[in-house]
């Protein structure tokens, strides 16, 4: 039931970052992409009626860490205080940027809301890499499961390290290039002329970083948290999701040259799915390791909630996905195909 | 300890006023939205397309206010009160991840169609989608509200051998005896909060003689939702409340209504000031025996006085909690005879020609919002020194590791944040109105 929960708490983390990635993305090239009011307006309404249903993911996978692990929730909310809030502050920054912006007609107003909605995207995306990172590198629990993160110390990786120190800073730019490319290839899938070639050449860009940045965390991984690789070790079928994650990134690049932009979004969206599961393979069962004494670590099983209320979980859980995912199919239905930009006022 | 606890507390009681500034509207909107769009649809008439439209951009700025103030709240269950969530996670994680999962994404989903999608979805489908937000949002309501009804009076749990609680009894989780008069107080309170902005506009609108045909339409929407809400609000769902906290606070009960004493016959108390010192009333003014009255409908029951508790009992800001539940009451009074006197001069047909009554409503949009955060403090200071009723202390729900300095760091931080975009917010509504509904 635990390895069910965890399962479930990973794919709707998953499900987060795929879908909110492409919002943060669109926000990340805004100011480079885009070059003109119209095609700002263009970026905005192609994420408008949808990136609030996406990050509702966020809520909906915190929610249901907070049932289904919930000392970990504790632990980690806690522990990673600042960060958490700074991340909030960013959020908000970031939602007023999109929903603010087009009620007044007036430059100054705009090009204010454009510069917060950038900034507050490329910030986010990295704070969420290396908050992945610090799940990686394992944290400094004391025998309680209990810990505080500074923001940084020495920047070193060692047992007292901050939030920020050089790993946790190559998975932020990891994340901040993988989100970068994922955005420009939706927004080149939804829009024409210029500013889907301007996206397409991004998305092109980005990519190396992507690869580079992936190969050095790949290594460094390796030479911090070599528990990792215990899992794949003993269970060879696990390697799928690396090599899911590969496919995903070679995909997104021969895509990206053929122009084929409905499968370079597909290609980056299967590229974060296979990372992101790599990285849980390796986790399983830990939660969140700890960087002191291995016996600290947060597991699924000393942080879960009883069986009672996890199964009864299950059943609602089950009810409210099938919901949802109507509701996505309804919604990605009604505004399918590329932006059109409709009057002032009634649109972003 | 004592500061870090002190600043947390004050940081979540502010993040939580300011937020609930937006789904009481939201909440209530909601429900007049419906109905305009259902009146439109069945009278086929497009003024009311045209004011659920216009009330349409004022919900979505507003509740793009209640999404990125809620999301705070959701996070400081963890950030600040970590001892609480591992306590209670167990019981208030199946609240608290069904409202995302059976509302937000509902509410969500169909906000961005009804803003954008009227003219692909046609009436009737547009008239779904405005349904579909209602429905989240009071969904949304009622899971945050089982929530905090569990907080007030802990049901359906066992206590584990590591002395965490858990669920054993979903559905008592769900049906909380205290949970069903809560809800829908609540509920009523954020329709009260709609009437009297909606009526305020349209009262604007008529005395400034602009857009004077929807005007008319807003204020007689307002006064028949604002009559039945205000009077539902007293009574049943307020006097049952009052029963509620009699039976399972006792001790809160005499806290909120400033009864020191245990004694028959006892006053209601109007006005008057607590005087911790002394344990009495100053200036007071009351109704003889009016309270024992209220609670066991006999003039002469007896009601046990705060004296009668061990003082680690009592709430610790009882003149704080006194004083908000009579603000509440006591402007719940006036807002039946506003909206009293709206219908009658409606059914008279004077009400839009009566400037002095436009006037009013006018300017009273402010109070249901002094009411419901009235309301709230005194369920929640009501509910000290526990956490979760009876079970847990306040002071031991804090997160161990989280020192004082940092977070007032982030309790400053809001302050700042909030005080900005609501600065902007206001700015935005007041641009919606002036630009009208035409
Ligand atoms: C416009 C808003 C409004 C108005 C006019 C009233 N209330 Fe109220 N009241 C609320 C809005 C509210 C609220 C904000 O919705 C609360 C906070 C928690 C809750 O359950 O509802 C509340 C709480 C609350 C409580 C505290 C419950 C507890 O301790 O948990 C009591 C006893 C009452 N109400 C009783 C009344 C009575 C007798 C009223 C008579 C007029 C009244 N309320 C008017
Ligand atoms: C329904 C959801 C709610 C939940 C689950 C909830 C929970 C909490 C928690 C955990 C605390 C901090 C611990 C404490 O001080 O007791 C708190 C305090 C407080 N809350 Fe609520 N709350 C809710 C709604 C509200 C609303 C809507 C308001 C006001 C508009 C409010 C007003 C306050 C105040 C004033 C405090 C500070 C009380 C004190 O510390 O003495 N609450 N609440
Ligand atoms: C501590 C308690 C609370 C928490 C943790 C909380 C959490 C949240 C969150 C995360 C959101 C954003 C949802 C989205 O993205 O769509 C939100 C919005 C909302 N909340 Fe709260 N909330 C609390 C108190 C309340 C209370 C007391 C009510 C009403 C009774 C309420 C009603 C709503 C509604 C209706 C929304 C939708 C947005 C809006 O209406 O502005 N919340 N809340």
């Amino acid at each position: 039931m635990e390895t069910l929960w965890f399962i479930i708490v990973a794919f709707m983390l998953a499900m987060y970052v795929i879908l909110d990635g492409f919002d943060l993305g669109a926000g990340i090239i805004h100011l480079f992409a885009a070059r003109n009011e119209n095609e700002r307006r263009t970026i905005l309404n192609a994420i408008g009626p949808v990136w609030d249903g996406n990050e509702v993911w966020l809520l909906a996978a915190g929610g249901s860490l907070y049932f289904a692990f919930p000392k970990l929730y504790a632990s980690s909310f806690s522990g990673f205080y600042l960060p958490l809030m700074i991340v909030l502050w960013l959020l908000i920054l970031r939602a007023l940027g999109i929903e603010f912006r087009h009620q007044v007609q007036n430059n100054l107003w705009k090009s204010f809301w454009d510069g917060a909605f950038a900034v507050s995207s490329i910030l986010l995306s990295i704070f969420f890499g290396a908050a992945l990172g610090n799940v990686v590198r394992g944290v400094p629990l004391n025998k309680d499961g209990y810990f505080f993160e500074p923001l940084w110390t020495t920047f070193t990786v060692v047992p007292e390290a901050g939030i920020l120190d050089w790993f946790t800073v190559v998975m932020g730019l990891v994340g901040f290039f993988t989100l970068t490319s994922h955005g420009a290839n939706f927004i080149a899938l939804k829009t024409e002329g210029e500013l889907q070639k301007r996206s397409r050449s991004i998305a092109a860009i980005a990519w190396w970083g992507v690869l580079i940045g992936s190969v050095v965390a790949f290594i460094s991984t390796w030479s911090i948290r070599p528990q990792v690789w215990q899992n794949y070790t003993e269970h060879m079928w696990g390697f799928v999701f690396p090599l899911l994650g590969i496919a995903g990134l070679f995909g997104m690049f021969f895509y990206n040259r053929s122009r084929q932009d409905k499968f370079a979004f597909l290609s980056s969206a299967i590229f974060i799915c296979g990372m992101l599961a790599s990285t849980a393979f390796g986790l399983y069962p830990n939660l969140l390791p700890a960087s002191t004494n291995p016996e600290y670590s947060l597991t699924i099983y000393n942080t879960a909630a009883q069986e009672y209320g996890l199964t009864v979980g299950l059943t609602w859980w089950v009810i409210g996905i099938a919901l949802v995912t109507g509701y996505f199919v309804f919604v990605y239905k009604s505004f399918r195909g590329k932006v059109v930009l409709p009057s002032e006022e009634s649109g972003y | 300890m004592e500061d870090a606890l002190l600043i947390s507390r004050l940081q979540f009681a502010f993040t939580i006023m300011f937020h609930y500034i937006f789904p009481q509207l939201t909440m209530g909107l909601g429900l007049l939205i419906v109905v305009m769009k259902w009146i439109a649809l069945r009278k086929n008439d497009e003024r009311y397309n045209e004011s659920a439209r216009f009330w349409g951009k004022i919900f979505a700025i507003n509740f793009a206010m209640g999404v990125v103030t809620g999301i705070p709240m959701e996070f400081q269950f963890g950030t600040n009160w970590a001892k609480f969530s591992t306590f209670a996670g167990g019981v208030i994680g199946q609240t608290l991840a069904m409202e995302g999962m059976f509302a937000f994404f509902l509410e969500s989903s169909f906000l961005g169609l009804f803003i954008f999608g009227e003219k692909k979805l046609g009436p009737r489908g547009h008239f779904g989608a405005a349904l579909a937000v209602f429905l989240g949002s009071w969904i949304s309501g009622y899971f945050i509200v089982a929530t905090n009804a569990w907080m007030q009076n802990p049901v359906g749990y066992a206590v584990a051998p590591d002395g965490n609680v858990h669920v054993n009894d979903f559905w008592a989780l769900l049906l909380n005896p205290w949970l069903g008069w809560q809800y829908m107080h609540t509920m009523l309170g954020s329709v009260i909060t709609a009437s009297f902005v909606v009526a305020a506009v349209g009262a604007y609108y008529l005395l400034t003689n602009r857009s004077a045909e929807h005007g008319k339409l807003f204020v007689k929407t307002a006064v028949v939702a604002g009559v039945v809400s205000s009077i539902l609000v007293a009574f049943p769902s307020g006097d049952a409340q009052v029963k509620n906290v009699y039976e399972y606070q006792p001790v809160t009960f005499a806290a909120m209504e400033g009864v020191f004493e245990t004694k028959e016959g006892v006053e209601l108390l109007l006005i008057g000031q607590p005087d911790m010192e002394k344990m009495k009333i100053d200036n007071p003014l009351y109704l003889p025996k009016v309270l024992s009255f209220l609670t066991h409908f006999r003039w002469e029951s007896e009601i046990r006085g705060l004296q009668s508790f061990p003082k680690d009992q009592w709430p610790t800001n009882i003149p704080l909690l006194y004083y908000s539940y009579h603000i509440m009451v006591g402007l719940g009074t006036i807002f039946i005879a506003i909206m009293v006197s709206g219908v009658f001069l409606l059914w008279r047909g004077k009400l839009f020609t009566n400037r002095r009554l436009l006037w009013i409503l006018m300017l009273s949009f402010p109070f249901p919002y002094i009411a419901n955060t009235a309301g709230w403090t005194t369920a929640e200071l009501g509910r000290q020194p526990w956490l979760v009723y009876g079970l847990m202390r306040t002071a031991d729900g804090l997160s161990p590791t989280v020192s004082a300095g940092n977070s007032l760091f982030t309790l400053l931080g809001f302050l700042g944040l909030y005080f900005v975009i609501g600065v902007l917010f206001l700015l935005l509504v007041i641009k919606k109105i002036n630009q009208g509904p035409a």
